[in-house]
């Protein structure tokens, strides 16, 4: 009986992911495809990943977006890592509530009400001071505003799920509040901080309706050009480049998780290390993440005063 | 490092602390709050022809200011059928999407979150990988699968389960296939994570008790994840209500919802001030499911 469920649930699992994975292969499948007609399969062919290298609206716009999506996903985890230590180390101040709706609204808001009323702050604000010119510097803007939240999010809730005494012990070993930020909670959060980064890269890389918005004559970026073609419908090119964008991403995050639990390991095993000695009362076998709060303060103070 | 103002400025000046906190909240101000009142201003607006295309409000003329507030647009955006009908289709749109994720999200994560450890991390990373890829490309890869001689009808008619094939792209389903495709993952996540940090005494003590697995999950399982539900469901919900490029991409000519709607008043009718009205409507009609979301979300912080 216990078994037959089992089974009954890895089916079902199985189907979910079919239904998740299944289209995207499909895209990278056909993209081989030597026919015109995309669904209607006449042999391997790489005709189109040629078609796309030749294809100088697709360059242009891709070199675009890039650009922007580089300049977008560091923007967004400046702001958005600011955000959330904000959010994590004040717990009381005036205006919280509005600042914590503020954060959490763009997660669910629809991009078009965004994508519009920003638009419209731009042009009143062109109207009275003539300045900014729809472009890239807008949709810059715009972009870093869908990720903001995102970043803002992870980072809070990383930090909600640290050990406080790390913090507490830096301040006691005399680190400045930016000193600790810096050596300590900075290395702590560098997994959100990498994956926010990478996310606000691919959300800046795809975005329609901000793109569409918010930029002006002057650029044509990736997205816009995607949206334009797939809405007549299939495009062999379009396959091409959806398989390059999906063995890049796929590629990359496989890497990075990789490298994140790898790297989660170390952190783990030096805390556990660093606790058990410390409880009993002595050693100089300080976890790495204390090094750098430590080299100039052991002077002052004993590192035994952490455990 | 060592910059320090002069002793006299120092009741002027701000404290580290305030600055900090000012800082990213300035930012959100700005473009996230004044925005709103960009759109406000110009929904009182009348259209013209020019740069920009809306009438102003306020006007100095001989000494006099004048200001001028149209309504006509709020009328037009809670009166005429072709908005509101597009408030209800997308609404509708939006519920069945939320719907439906539950149906198929919710029995997925609790699979997900009893398996073990070592699998677990697997299929949370299939769930998330979506997440990275392109969401244009995923609802483009839709278009192979349900055109007329695309893979389901090929599949569908080679098994001689029908003999014409069904109209699915550019259609009322074809538009819901993909919206439950692309919004899945998002309800997955955070319900996974409620559901994986469930405290699961009560269940075996349930089935100490004799509770078959069925009462146990409905009496036990399901209220308590309520809040993760919920959550989950108006993450989904709420974006769904706006979506614009999977209608475009999938859905059909009648697939009309107000993304759409307040798309062609800007890009083809240039008529700015009725698409700030709709943008206004449409926050006033999202206002009481946001407010929830951020209660839930707040508390999600707080305990978190």
């Amino acid at each position: 009986m216990k078994g037959a469920n089992k089974r009954l649930g890895d089916a079902y699992l199985a189907l979910v992911f079919l239904f998740l994975y299944v289209p995207t292969a499909s895209v990278v499948v056909y993209s081989f495809n030597e026919s015109q007609l995309v669904t209607i399969w006449s042999g391997f062919s790489l005709k189109w990943y040629r078609a796309l290298a030749n294809d100088r609206e697709v360059l242009a716009a891709a070199w675009a977006s890039l650009k922007i999506g580089l300049a977008t996903a560091c923007a967004a985890v400046f702001v958005g890592t600011w955000a959330g230590v904000v959010l994590n180390r004040f717990k009381r101040f005036r205006g919280l509530t509005l600042y914590t709706a503020m954060i959490n609204a763009p997660l669910v808001i629809p991009e078009v009400i965004q994508g519009i009323s920003l638009l419209l702050l731009f042009v009143a604000l062109q109207e009275a001071t003539g300045w900014p010119e729809r472009g890239m510097f807008t949709v810059w803007i715009g972009h870093t505003m869908l990720c903001v939240s995102y970043v803002a999010i992870t980072v809070q809730s990383r930090l909600a799920g640290l050990d406080e005494s790390l913090h507490e012990a830096a301040e006691v070993l005399g680190a400045t509040p930016l000193r600790v930020f810096f050596d300590i909670t900075l290395p702590l959060i560098s997994q959100a901080l990498i994956s926010g980064w990478l996310l606000s890269f691919t959300i800046s890389i795809d975005d329609v309706l901000m793109t569409a918005f918010l930029s002006g004559p002057d650029s044509t970026l990736l997205p816009m050009v995607v949206f334009s073609r797939a809405r007549l419908g299939l495009n062999p090119e379009i396959n091409a480049l959806g398989t390059l964008f999906i063995v890049l991403v796929t590629v990359g995050v496989v890497i990075g998780n990789h490298f994140m639990l790898k790297r989660q390991h170390r952190l783990d095993r030096e805390m556990s290390l660093a606790l058990s000695q410390g409880g009993r009362g002595g050693g100089d076998g300080s976890p790495a993440v204390l090094q750098g709060a430590q080299d100039e303060s052991t002077t002052r103070h004993r590192p035994h005063s952490i455990g | 490092m060592n910059l320090r103002a002069p002793a006299w400025l120092d009741p002027w000046l701000p404290s580290g602390r305030t600055l900090v906190i000012a800082a990213p909240f300035a930012f959100l101000l700005v473009f996230f709050m004044v925005p709103f009142a960009a759109v406000l201003k110009i929904s009182f607006a009348d259209v013209r022809m020019g740069v920009p295309p809306y009438t102003p409000i306020a006007e100095l003329r001989d000494g006099a200011l004048h200001i001028t507030m149209n309504l006509d647009h709020y009328a037009t955006a809670v009166t005429d059928p072709l908005y509101v009908g597009s408030y209800l289709y997308s609404i509708e749109v939006a519920a069945l999407t939320t719907l439906l994720c539950l149906l198929i999200g919710y029995p997925a994560c609790y699979l997900i979150a009893r398996s073990d450890p070592s699998r677990r991390n697997l299929l949370l990373m299939g769930v998330m990988l979506p997440f990275w890829t392109s969401y244009l490309i995923r609802v483009y890869a839709w278009i192979g699968l349900l055109k007329n001689q695309g893979l389901i009808n090929g599949f569908l008619l080679g098994a001689h389960l029908i003999t014409q094939p069904l109209r699915l792209y550019h259609s009322n389903w074809g538009l819901l296939i993909g919206m439950v495709y692309n919004y899945l993952p998002y309800l997955m996540l955070p319900l996974y994570a409620h559901l994986v940090r469930m405290d699961t005494t009560l269940l075996e003590a349930a089935c100490d008790l004799g509770a078959r697995p069925w009462e146990a999950f409905f009496s036990i399982t399901v209220p308590m994840s309520r809040r993760g539900i919920v959550a989950a469901c108006l993450l989904v919900f709420i974006p769904a209500v706006g979506e614009f490029v999977i209608p475009e991409i999938l859905g059909g000519s009648n697939s009309l919802m107000i993304g759409r709607v307040m798309w062609d008043d800007f890009f083809v009718s240039t008529d700015w001030p009725s698409a700030a009205a709709a943008t206004t409507a449409m926050v006033v009609l999202l206002l009481l499911p946001i407010a929830w979301f951020q209660r839930i979300q707040r508390r999600e912080m707080g305990s978190g």
